[in-house]
């Protein structure tokens, strides 16, 4: 087992991708994804990690620099954050489509304009439906646990997708923690060498990236969203092998004092971590009520889903992103959607809070609750807006 | 008479690869001279290549799924990023030769774009590959416009031209009225070792080139002159000829910059007149005496400024 | 054989649209595109290679047994450039 260090998350995160022996970092520095890149470029500068480092010239040649190199057979990473991200955005469509296995570190922040570089999900719930996996993080051990679990499921062959591990800006990137670390060792044990399903290399010439009439273009995307679900059964695998090996359990969806709760909130991300609070205030208070952690995102663990939420009477789903002009919040959406069909279903009430950086506490989240079981508001409300 | 006439045999061509690296069944138009190109860049440099590719003409007539009509391994990825996706490449089989993880063998690294891959969109990732010195050949095959949506004017499209985006009217009689972007120029003002003009009616000159641009170690950018008969609305059996008067009248001159020095490939005792050029192509049918006469004072302008750098000998 | 695109399962799409044959677009003949065809007076021909060297279809090839220049018609698509191109005039254009 490895030593156990204070240490900013962004920095363990970098010190991970190390340990997993990267091939080639690409990246552009955008606030607050910056200390994840620099530490890595410092480990190459100083010979402690073997890889290429690539400091292109804007996002959208760090995401075609992955899908080079991972398509070369070089295991890749990447970080970035919201206008990074809609700058990579084509190209982060491209990856998943081409089926290039490769790591980003997602550093969440709210998209312009106003310009903000605080924390919200606006920038991921962008390329929702972009055919990566994706996983949310609480604290800084999942931050850290995450790199090694992303390259080991990006590279299976029964996977050959790339990995999006969201970090809530500053919130998370930017805070000191305590965090577990791995040893050289485990991270070989954990992690095989990178054997592509096809690379380019002119011992077996490949074509890569043809074009598609309408005759195959269906197909191709049905072959595409096969694959994210396939994924679902080797990353479920590898967070039971790295359980066996650092004793802690991820899961797709994690429960928290859910036992016998009338009533749910449903999260990702750091928000979670405040809301655990409020459920122990509310517990301490005799109500019944629990908390839902979402994890994994891609591909959406819909049974999982179900079966935390179906017995519960009311839900509060928090969302960090407006969906503009629709029904609800992304995350919302995809949960009404999942139970409409159950005979047995929670109401569900959507609430937006946290968007660019606005800071949301425990008491912020037993006030939403108390009022979307007062009101039963349907639709969603952006909490706190003033007027 | 025929019988005392010695009869000719055919004889191998020198340092030519018979080999096709760009098969038959590719869908580019009659007469396409910018395949044409291709297929001379491939030959060039041989079977130990990989190549990333831009969209456009050459990656739409290439790849229709499940067909591909290349013998080398290829990467289409977006439009404008050839220049990242081949640098990327370039960085991975870097560090897997450093690791031990394939054979240390050297494997040339293309990118390849059409001018509107290369000249507008991708300019800011070919800037980028070359200024970060990846050993990368980027080659720009260049037909003017962007035919493969229609037509359209880019950066590269020369003045005086007519596109679809840039038709002649009342108010603009003269088609395109804007010069053609100066990528060579733009290529040295990096400091890359290496960056050439070339065209395939000069097929020698352009395999030369590429060869040059292979043993370099460093990023080199070769622009290619691909004159297209659709786009240019000229009979596709002149494809060939079009290309010698390009080179022949000025317009398009033959030449390479080697670590900073200019060098003139082919100098002509006297320029053709612009309008031997012009005469039949569709895209300059509007050109009245008045323009033609000023691209032509143009035209000698810029060819004595480029005689006059590439007579300049650099310093020691 | 590569299968025609119309007769493939989305479970026989290679990971990412992959294609592992190289050059199978070789069953695609371009042939058929054409209205013209050249016509090749061996008699006339002097052997420069530059129909060879300039054909944008490398359709063209030496026959090095016969001393002649072979056109592949499942190919050609009747450009022109070969008897344009032949300092010979060695090669003529005619109705296909």
């Amino acid at each position: 087992m490895g030593r156990k260090v204070g240490i900013e998350v962004s920095i363990a995160a970098a010190e991970a991708v190390g340990l997993c022996d990267v091939d080639v970092v690409a990246a552009y520095p955008i606030t607050p994804q910056t200390h994840v890149v620099e530490h890595l470029s410092e480990l190459c500068a100083s010979g402690e990690l073997d890889a290429e480092f690539v400091p292109v010239e804007s996002e959208h040649s760090a995401m075609s620099v992955c899908c080079g190199s991972s398509a070369a057979g070089a295991r890749t990473f990447t970080a970035t954050a919201a206008q990074g991200l809609a700058l990579m955005s084509e190209i982060v469509f491209i990856a998943s489509s081409m089926r290039l296995p490769m790591v980003m570190f997602l550093a969440n922040r709210a998209l312009s304009s106003p310009l903000s570089i605080w924390n919200d999900h606006s920038d991921t719930m962008m390329v929702r439906d972009s055919g990566w996996i994706q996983v949310f993080c609480e604290n800084g051990q999942e931050v850290y646990d995450s790199i090694f679990h992303s390259f080991r499921v990006a590279e299976d062959p029964k996977v050959s997708l790339p990995v999006m591990i969201n970090v809530d800006g500053f919130n998370l990137t930017h805070v000191i923690e305590p965090i577990e670390f791995w040893t050289k060792e485990m991270a070989q044990k954990y992690i095989p060498p990178f054997k592509p399903l096809y690379k380019l290399y002119p011992d077996k010439v490949v074509t890569m990236g043809a074009f598609g009439m309408p005759e195959i273009y269906a197909e191709a995307k049905m072959s595409q969203d096969q694959a994210l679900w396939n994924s679902y059964p080797v990353i479920k695998q590898a967070w039971d092998e790295l359980a066996a090996l650092t004793g802690r359990k991820y899961s797709p969806v994690e429960l928290y004092k859910t036992e016998e709760a009338e009533t749910l909130i449903l999260g990702m991300g750091t928000i979670c971590e405040t809301a655990s609070l409020a459920v122990d205030k509310m517990r301490e208070q005799g109500k019944k009520v629990g908390l839902v952690k979402l994890r994994l995102w891609r591909p959406l663990p819909v049974d999982d889903i179900k079966n935390a939420i179906s017995g519960a009477k009311n839900l509060l789903v928090l969302d960090r992103a407006v969906s503009f002009g629709a029904a609800n919040g992304p995350v919302t959406t995809e949960i009404q959607s999942i139970m409409y069909h159950e005979k047995e279903r929670p109401n569900i009430y959507n609430v937006i809070a946290g968007l660019g950086g606005r800071d949301v506490t425990p008491e912020d989240i037993i006030k939403m609750l108390e009022t979307a079981l007062a009101n039963k508001n349907q639709g969603y409300n952006i909490h706190g807006v003033r007027g | 008479m025929a019988d005392t006439e010695k009869k000719k045999v055919i004889k191998p061509i020198k340092n030519f690869s018979m080999e096709e690296y760009i098969s038959s069944g590719h869908r580019a138009c009659q007469g396409c001279a910018e395949v044409l190109a291709v297929r001379h860049v491939l030959k060039a440099i041989g079977p130990d290549m990989i190549m990333a590719m831009a969209t456009g003409c050459m990656e739409i007539i290439s790849s229709p799924y499940p067909l591909t009509s290349w013998n080398i391994p290829w990467i289409h990825v977006a439009f404008e990023n050839a220049a990242a996706v081949a640098s990327g490449v370039e960085s991975g089989l870097k560090a897997l030769r450093r690791k031990g993880r394939i054979p240390n063998k050297d494997v040339t690294i293309v990118a390849m774009g059409g001018d509107g891959g290369t000249t507008d969109i991708g300019f800011q990732a070919l800037s980028g590959m070359i200024e970060r010195g990846h050993k990368v050949i980027y080659v720009c095959v260049d037909n003017e416009a962007y035919m493969n949506t229609g037509i359209q004017r880019s950066s590269s499209t020369p003045i005086g031209a007519t596109t679809t985006t840039s038709p002649t009217g009342k108010l603009e009689p003269e088609g395109k009225s804007t010069w053609k972007k100066d990528m060579v120029a733009i290529a040295a003002a990096h400091g890359i070792p290496y960056t050439a003009t070339a065209c395939p009616t000069f097929f020698t000159d352009l395999q030369k080139k590429i060869q040059k641009a292979k043993e370099v170690n460093g990023p080199s950018y070769i622009h290619i002159l691909s004159v297209c008969p659709t786009g240019w609305r000229v009979p596709p059996n002149k494809a060939i000829e079009y290309g010698q008067l390009a080179v022949d009248t000025g317009v398009f001159p033959l030449y390479e910059v080697e670590n900073g020095a200019w060098k003139l490939n082919r100098k002509p005792k006297e320029l053709k007149p612009v309008s031997d050029y012009f005469k039949g192509q569709g895209r300059y049918r509007h050109l009245d005496e008045r323009f033609t006469q000023q691209i032509q004072d143009k035209v000698t302008e810029r060819w004595n400024k480029l005689v006059e750098l590439c007579s300049e000998k650099p310093e020691k | 054989m590569t299968k025609p695109m119309e007769q493939i399962s989305w479970q026989e799409i290679e990971a990412g649209g992959v294609i592992t044959e190289p050059g199978n677009a070789s069953c695609y003949h371009t042939g058929t595109w054409r209205s013209q065809k050249p016509k090749y007076d061996e008699n006339a021909c002097i052997r420069c290679w530059r129909c060879y060297v300039m054909c944008p279809d490398a359709v063209i090839s030496p026959d090095l047994e016969k001393n002649i220049f072979v056109w592949n018609y499942d190919y050609c698509k009747g450009c022109g450039i070969c008897a344009y191109e032949c300092p010979a005039k060695a090669i003529v254009m005619e109705e296909d």
